[in-house]
């Protein structure tokens, strides 16, 4: 394919350009694009709209939410920050801490990882980095009753990790950290030259200076994609989390919001659950938006959410 | 692992002079090949020096535990750290032992522990050892002395922790007024100044402690079985709420014969089952039980018990429709979408692109929850916006149908930008041949642009049928696998395995432990052999291509 099109004369495409000259400016044979877009803009923001105009609707129950609501207050996110029985602060902190830390140390792992697998040569490296691709078919999600008996006993000999404490569930995170990010981290590495390696080490670095010093900084951009399609992972699990967070002061964000909606509580809370989820929703719509190339590069890449 | 393989064992030439200065400025010229800077190898040292502490204490702690394996572990890994950073050998292992450790640690050693787990009974009423259910049952045995002494009680959890499910601790105080703390372990001194009591003596407030209510002490199912055993062979028992008593135990254990005998009525208990039935079949056997190998009798459960088997089926072929119609739906209004878009007249394409990502920037439980709102059937938005009456969440199909809704919302904005950028790089010459042969927009997207596209994002539909066959969070926190029928409440109709896998650990009265490891086991083995096939025919598709 690529021997024939390199083949072709580029008269043609130029040709063809001249003949339909962008015009920006003329809106004819676009409007029905414009229509169907402005549709899809309906279907995929309604919700989103729902959720804000819940949380500045005073009535706060959900059978007087409304799409647009009548009026507007702050009372929710008030009546949010007051409620000890739900220390949504306290939510949040954990939620920062343990979705920051988590891909921080996630990153570095699959760095150093990504770093042995793209520069050095050794006796099972090839075999390694099948292993860790078959291994991510594994998510540690599926060992979760292994998972949640081990880290009882955990605690029981290490009550600052065991459940219902945020460094124990950033371990128990931290199990395919090297696993899920390398393959990535390792195609961009591959594209660093050698030859940059090879000078330094004539020049008597070692390889942790080279590593530490040279390599890092000309995969920053990977690293910092992997770090946010890592945070918002860890941000948004909910699973590990609301079985290993019992204790109300140690859950994450999800986990509260969900006991925010269980039973009779739904109807009653709303407007407080609604300006909670907007709050908790801003982390990661912000990283979505201000870094929409990066996350984009890396979705395309092979990550999913 | 040959000398040019690693990175440390360089030659002795040192400084050449010829090498691309401007690019290795700040490389640390001009120094002797081998050797660090002090303060690096001092630093070095310190760390290592501290992790093999850090694993020292952790080896202390699990040794006053009992727990021998920890310390076996903590002396590997010690090791390990040790060989790999103190020498100058194994350098590609000085990069990946942190995430090999972890990943061996907490990601196989659970695997391996689910598998050994669904071989095992372990469960509500087989969470010990024999040794250990032999103590509940003769410390759940005690009668009360005539006569003999009463404390005053309060039930309490760990201070922060669920009231309905957490370890219970009794709160005692003797007739003197000394303060006691039981579990499950023995009885212990609590010392008078971390206790506020009543006038009759009954603790009201301890350090650490939460004080159970009335309300919360009757929901506990589990305190009837519940006693402190005592020095002697006695326990102690609550009665009522508010006291407890200490008395003699009327089991006995005979190790001889491995039974256990009720000396008021003299009937006999053997070990069948993994529980204590008794000798004559008359009556039932006591609650506790002990965890023990069963062998394949989970998996042979699931494959022939009738209503096991039927459930498991049912769940098992939505499961399978869920994640290809999730994966089907998201993927053509994605692609649709990306269509639509990709026009190099149309104006305002980056704008539409921004809002229409934000579904997926949302963090998935707020859409999962929201949602679940908004399919209330009395409240809810969509029946009020629509003037319909449909009970989204009650009905079996129409939590179907909510569920695939919810997710095509969350999960088309993905498959947008995945078939934007698959879009792009297709490259424009072959769209202008097809144009100049003739071929029709339709004709284009059919022949060209989807076989392009579908070699671009293949992999990533695999990918995403793995993630969305395990989409734990969407169904929980929307429909929590509901809606359940009368006849069988275990067996939601929009569960997934893994739901349903979640809801047997932990969501029941009486967890089982081996059996949700099971299903997790079937879960791995589908999901490997679809990834299998899947990676496999994608391979062909490049081939082709």
């Amino acid at each position: 394919m690529s021997g024939i099109s390199d083949a072709r004369p580029l008269a043609i495409p130029r040709a063809v350009e001249k003949i339909e000259p962008p015009r920006p400016s003329s809106p004819r044979g676009m409007w029905w694009r414009h229509g169907l877009a402005m549709l899809a803009l309906v279907w995929s923001l309604f919700p989103i709209v729902f959720i804000i105009s819940a949380a500045i609707n005073p009535s706060g129950t959900l059978n007087t939410a409304e799409l647009l609501p009548k009026n507007m207050s702050m009372i929710n996110f008030d009546v949010l920050f007051s409620d000890t029985s739900r220390p949504y602060l306290t939510w949040y902190k954990n939620s920062m801490i343990i979705a920051g830390f988590g891909s921080l140390a996630s990153v570095f792992i699959g760095a150093c990882a990504a770093y042995a697998f793209s520069r050095m040569r050794f006796a099972g490296r090839r075999p390694g980095l099948l292993a860790l691709l078959m291994l991510q078919m594994f998510p540690a999600l599926l060992a979760f009753v292994a998972l949640y008996i081990t880290f009882a006993g955990v605690g029981d000999v290490f009550p600052a990790f065991g459940l219902s404490t945020s460094p124990g569930l950033i371990l128990a995170y931290l199990g395919g950290a090297m696993g899920a990010n390398v393959w990535l981290l390792k195609g961009y590495f591959d594209t660093v030259p050698r030859e940059l390696d090879e000078a330094a080490k004539v020049d008597g670095a070692s390889h942790a200076r080279i590593f530490f010093t040279m390599t890092l900084r000309l995969v920053m951009p990977i690293l910092v994609t992997v770090f946010m399609l890592a945070f918002v992972g860890l941000f948004s699990e909910f699973m590990l989390a609301s079985i290993f967070l019992r204790d109300v002061d140690s859950q994450t964000l999800g986990v509260g919001l969900w006991s925010m909606t269980k039973g009779n509580e739904r109807n009653r809370l709303f407007g407080q659950f609604c300006a909670g989820a907007v709050l908790a929703s801003l982390p990661v719509v912000l990283l979505y938006l201000g870094f929409q190339k990066q996350l984009v590069g890396g979705l395309t890449q092979g990550s999913v959410k | 692992m040959s000398p040019q393989d690693t990175q440390d064992t360089r030659g002795p030439e040192g400084p050449t002079g010829v090498s691309d200065g401007a690019k290795t400025k700040s490389l640390g010229y001009g120094r002797p090949s081998g050797t660090s800077p002090v303060w690096l190898t001092v630093t070095k040292w310190v760390l290592i020096a501290l992790t093999v502490g850090v694993l020292a204490i952790v080896a202390q702690k699990t040794i006053e535990q009992g727990a021998w394996i920890g310390v076996v572990i903590a002396a590997f890994v010690a090791m390990c750290v040790v060989v790999v950073y103190g020498t100058r050998r194994a350098v590609p292992l000085k990069y990946l032992l942190p995430g090999l450790i972890l990943l061996v640690t907490l990601q196989i050693w659970p695997i391996a522990y689910t598998v050994a787990t669904s071989f095992t009974n372990y469960g509500d009423g087989h969470l010990f050892s024999k040794q250990v259910s032999i103590e509940q049952v003769i410390a759940n045995s005690v009668r009360e002395v005539p006569n003999a002494p009463r404390y005053k009680l309060s039930v309490a959890v760990k201070e922060k922790s669920d009231p309905a499910t957490a370890e219970i601790f009794y709160l005692l105080t003797d007739p003197a007024g000394k303060t006691y703390l039981g579990d499950k372990v023995g009885l212990s001194d609590l010392p008078a100044a971390d206790v506020e009591k009543a006038p009759n003596g009954r603790i009201t407030k301890a350090a650490g402690f939460q004080i159970l209510t009335a309300i919360q002490v009757n929901a506990r199912k589990d305190l009837s079985t519940f006693a402190v055993p005592t020095k002697g062979g006695g326990g102690i028992k609550s009665v009522g709420l508010s006291e407890a008593f200490e008395g003699k135990a009327i089991v006995s254990y005979d190790k001889a014969t491995d039974t256990l005998t009720d000396s008021t009525t003299g009937k006999k208990y053997v070990a069948v089952n993994a529980r204590w039935e008794p000798a004559d079949g008359q009556g039932g056997a006591f609650p506790q039980g002990w965890k023990e190998n069963v062998g394949f009798k989970n998996f042979q459960n699931v494959l022939t018990n009738e209503t096991l088997r039927a459930g498991f089926l049912k769940i098992f072929a939505w499961n399978f429709v869920f994640a290809v119609v999730s994966v089907g739906s998201t993927f053509v209004l994605g692609m649709l979408l990306a269509l639509l878009l990709n026009n190099a007249r149309l104006r305002g394409k980056g704008l539409y692109r921004s809002l229409l990502i934000l579904p997926y920037a949302l963090p998935g439980f707020v859409t999962a929850l929201v949602w679940s709102s908004m399919f209330n059937q009395d409240y809810g938005l969509i029946n009020k916006m629509l003037h319909l009456n449909v009970d989204w969440l009650g009905d079996p199909w129409a939590a179907k149908a909510a569920i695939l809704i919810t997710n095509l919302w969350l999960g088309f904005p993905y498959m947008f930008i995945v078939c934007t950028g698959a879009l792009q790089s297709i490259p424009g010459d072959v769209l202008e041949a097809a144009k100049i042969d003739g071929a029709s927009a339709l004709r284009t997207v059919r022949s060209i642009i989807m076989p392009l596209l579908l070699v671009a994002v293949g992999p990533l539909l695999i990918a995403s049928f793995a993630y969305n066959f395990n989409n734990f969070g969407l169904i929980f926190l929307l429909t929590g696998g509901g809606p359940f029928e009368a006849a069988d409440t275990s067996i939601g109709s929009s569960d997934l395995l893994i739901t349903y896998a979640y809801r047997l650990a932990f969501s029941g009265v009486s967890p089982n432990y081996g059996l949700a490891a099971t299903v997790s086991i079937f879960i791995f083995a589908f999901v490997a052999l679809m990834s299998y096939q899947g990676f496999r025919r994608t391979k062909a598709l490049e081939d082709v291509n």
